[in-house]
């Protein structure tokens, strides 16, 4: 028994050393900062509270910047924010339901599949609720009821990738669709070839934008079985990622390309792994969905005058990403 | 040498006391269960608190039970079905692509989709005895082979990757009262589902505790040899059960289908796990051959508590599966802990 009590003591004091000791002088969880990236003053309008209702997949670190520009703004308007996310469109219509008997100030949402979460987004206009759209389903935001949406066009930033792609001489393109059953990646390859206007071919591929390792071997695969792919068109940062360490696997030439940003994809622009990422900017999408809200319940206001407004897309590339890399480095690019 | 005196009864037949025999119940942890959540949230969410949004709250929790209470039936049984969820999905595909693609009536394309549901769980069933593998393999493979065909199938016949509307078509408004109407009682929207979910609990406790095919499935699921040898038609009993998950996958597919307009070829895949917690934490053993059929409508009534509980609260919802889990050992342990004191008395 005094013996293994002394082991124990002699464990504790060596681990308690141990962890002295060993304090990495660099990386780790960064001292405490603004946290949300925009540090300004506070409105004194009453609190109100808004719920913002996403389509985002687990573990999706795009959403993670959407999720920011919303804090962001409520932090600043005096809102309480409660975010919640299913990409299974009847829970998420669930969740929408739940907003509405909660009597929210307001409700921020994406829509994915008008069919299954429009009916319960009318419920909510027509409950009195002021909603916003952003991110997507812009094309029936306005028929919903919805008082703006923010958010970019696909087939629009698809086809200016597309161009871009022709500019630079792409003759094969894989695009990689990370959800299978999302329209609005769909929307992004048919806009890449529409871009590429006949000049180059496009071909599809999905994969499970969850799994990394699995995302990665099926890239793998892909390029080593057709040779005479030269882009690999991504939709999303985490992906773009992995594209990368596929191609430092294998013997391909091929470049990448990719629609969205994180902290690492920034990396690899300026590490020449990555050539350029369409941006929609996602913070200002979460900001304003839910600024617009404060506004109209504040002051009335509405943005757009019945249009979308457009967050993207616009080019991030070696010629401005010293810019970016500064915002993306606090996670909110 | 005292000489004890017999006793003056059989033991087995003894009067056991009222609360004994309640808690030595296999749904007592449920039930539990349901008013520690209740209590918590009505504490803490006013929203829960407005009846108003009890309709809202069933609605959530009968999507689940409609299946919860015939997987509850096939564990009890003594098997698994991990195909349960995607042939949700299965089912309001067929009956939605089936109807698009040769332009039947809807109603043609809702019958088909319930031969297939019934032709999946009769596969399930088959295999099973045919191959003598465990359940939970067999329907493994299922659960892979109609997740891929929900995919392929439906980009084959759309050409995208969710079914398209076929809300003009013939049929469509009748079948959607069907499955998919809503009715108000005083300030309560009351979605159908709900009146199924309760019917099915209904006809399934009835048919578990009152009949005999109810003793069958107890016996098939305490011990399939024994039971074999005093006659019990075991193989029979397993296929119809998988044969009463695929019913309750169409019921709910027809649901989904209905009310959302149209069916994402990827949808369902995580929600067998679902319907099994719901069995389980009605207490319903994972070795087979005990629990019950309320029990497991009670564990579908948690799960719907907690998911919009969290949000009427406005908890973080990242944290919703790490609550579940941990509801699900608490009703575990309070199942067995509560029997094993019943069971002293």
């Amino acid at each position: 028994m005094i013996r293994s009590n002394r082991a124990a003591a002699a464990a504790l004091g060596v681990t308690v050393a141990l962890s002295l000791a060993a304090c990495s002088s660099s990386g780790g969880k960064p001292q405490a900062t603004g946290d949300t990236g925009a540090a300004a003053g506070k409105a004194n309008t009453p609190r109100m509270t808004i719920a913002m209702i996403t389509h985002q997949q687990p573990g999706d670190t795009f959403w993670d910047i959407i999720r920011k520009g919303g804090e962001a703004a409520a932090q600043k308007d005096n809102v309480d924010l409660q975010y919640s996310n299913s990409n299974d469109a009847s829970k998420q219509a669930q969740l929408i339901q739940a907003a509405i008997d909660k009597k929210v100030d307001g409700i921020a949402v994406t829509d994915p599949n008008t069919g299954a979460i429009g009916p319960t987004i009318k419920k909510a206009v027509n409950a009195g609720i002021p909603v916003t759209m952003f991110n997507a389903g812009g094309d029936d935001a306005f028929s919903l009821g919805a008082l703006g949406y923010f958010g970019q066009n696909e087939k629009v930033s698809g086809r200016a990738a597309g161009e871009r792609l022709k500019k630079e001489g792409a003759k094969n393109v894989l695009c990689v669709i990370q959800d299978q059953g999302q329209q609005q990646l769909e929307d992004r390859c048919d806009g890449v070839i529409a871009g590429l206007a006949g000049s180059g071919k496009v071909k599809r591929v999905y994969v499970n934008g969850a799994d990394n390792s699995a995302v990665t071997s099926t890239l793998n695969a892909r390029l080593t079985q057709d040779k005479s792919i030269d882009t690999v068109m991504t939709l999303g940062a985490p992906i773009a990622l992995d594209a990368v360490k596929a191609l430092s696997q294998g013997s391909s030439k091929a470049k990448v390309a990719t629609f969205d940003t994180n902290k690492e994809l920034v990396g690899a622009i300026q590490s020449g792994d990555v050539q350029w990422a369409v941006d929609q900017q996602p913070y200002l999408q979460g900001y304003l969905a839910v600024d617009a809200l404060w506004l109209y319940n504040t002051n009335g206001n509405t943005i757009g005058g019945g249009q979308a407004v457009l967050t993207g897309p616009s080019f991030i590339d070696k010629s401005n990403i010293a810019k970016v890399a500064k915002y993306a480095e606090k996670g909110t690019r | 040498m005292a000489v004890v005196a017999p006793p003056s009864t059989d033991d087995r037949v003894t009067h056991r006391s009222v609360t004994a025999t309640l808690l030595s119940r296999p749904e007592i942890g449920a039930l539990l269960g349901v008013i520690i959540i209740a209590v918590i949230f009505l504490a803490a969410a006013p929203a829960f608190r407005s009846v108003d949004n009890i309709g809202t709250i069933l609605y959530g929790s009968s999507t689940i039970g409609l299946m919860a209470v015939p997987v509850a039936l096939l564990m009890i049984g003594g098997e698994f079905d991990l195909s349960a969820g995607v042939a949700v999905t299965t089912s309001g595909l067929a009956a939605a692509l089936l109807s698009w693609n040769f332009g039947l009536n809807v109603w043609l394309g809702v019958f088909l989709a319930l031969l297939i549901s019934l032709a999946i769980g009769a596969f399930n069933g088959w295999l099973l005895h045919a191959t003598g593998l465990p359940s939970f393999l067999v329907t493994l493979g299922t659960f892979f082979v109609l997740q891929g065909v929900n995919l392929a199938v439906t980009r084959l016949v759309t050409g995208g990757v969710s079914s398209n509307t076929i809300s003009d078509m013939q049929g469509w408004n009748s079948a959607k009262a069907v499955f998919a109407s809503s009715l108000k009682i005083g300030p309560v929207d009351l979605s159908i589902t709900v009146l199924y979910w309760v019917l099915f609990t209904i006809v399934g406790g009835y048919l578990l505790l009152r009949t005999r095919a109810g003793n069958w499935i107890f016996a098939a699921g305490g011990d399939a040899a024994a039971a074999r040898a005093v006659g019990v038609p075991v193989t029979r009993t397993k296929v119809l059960l998988f044969m009463g998950v695929g019913f309750g996958a169409w019921l709910t597919g027809m649901h989904m289908l209905f009310n959302y307009n149209n069916v994402q070829s990827g949808a369902g895949i995580g929600n067998e796990f679902i319907y099994i917690i719901a069995a389980v934490i009605g207490g319903c053993l994972l070795s087979g051959g005990y629990g019950s059929v309320v029990g497991a409508s009670l564990g579908a009534l948690i799960f719907g508590m907690t998911q919009l509980g969290i949000s009427y609260a406005g908890w973080n919802p990242d944290w919703f599966k790490t609550f579940l889990g941990a509801m699900l050992l608490f009703a575990c342990v309070a199942n067995v802990y509560v029997k094993k004191k019943a069971d002293q008395r």
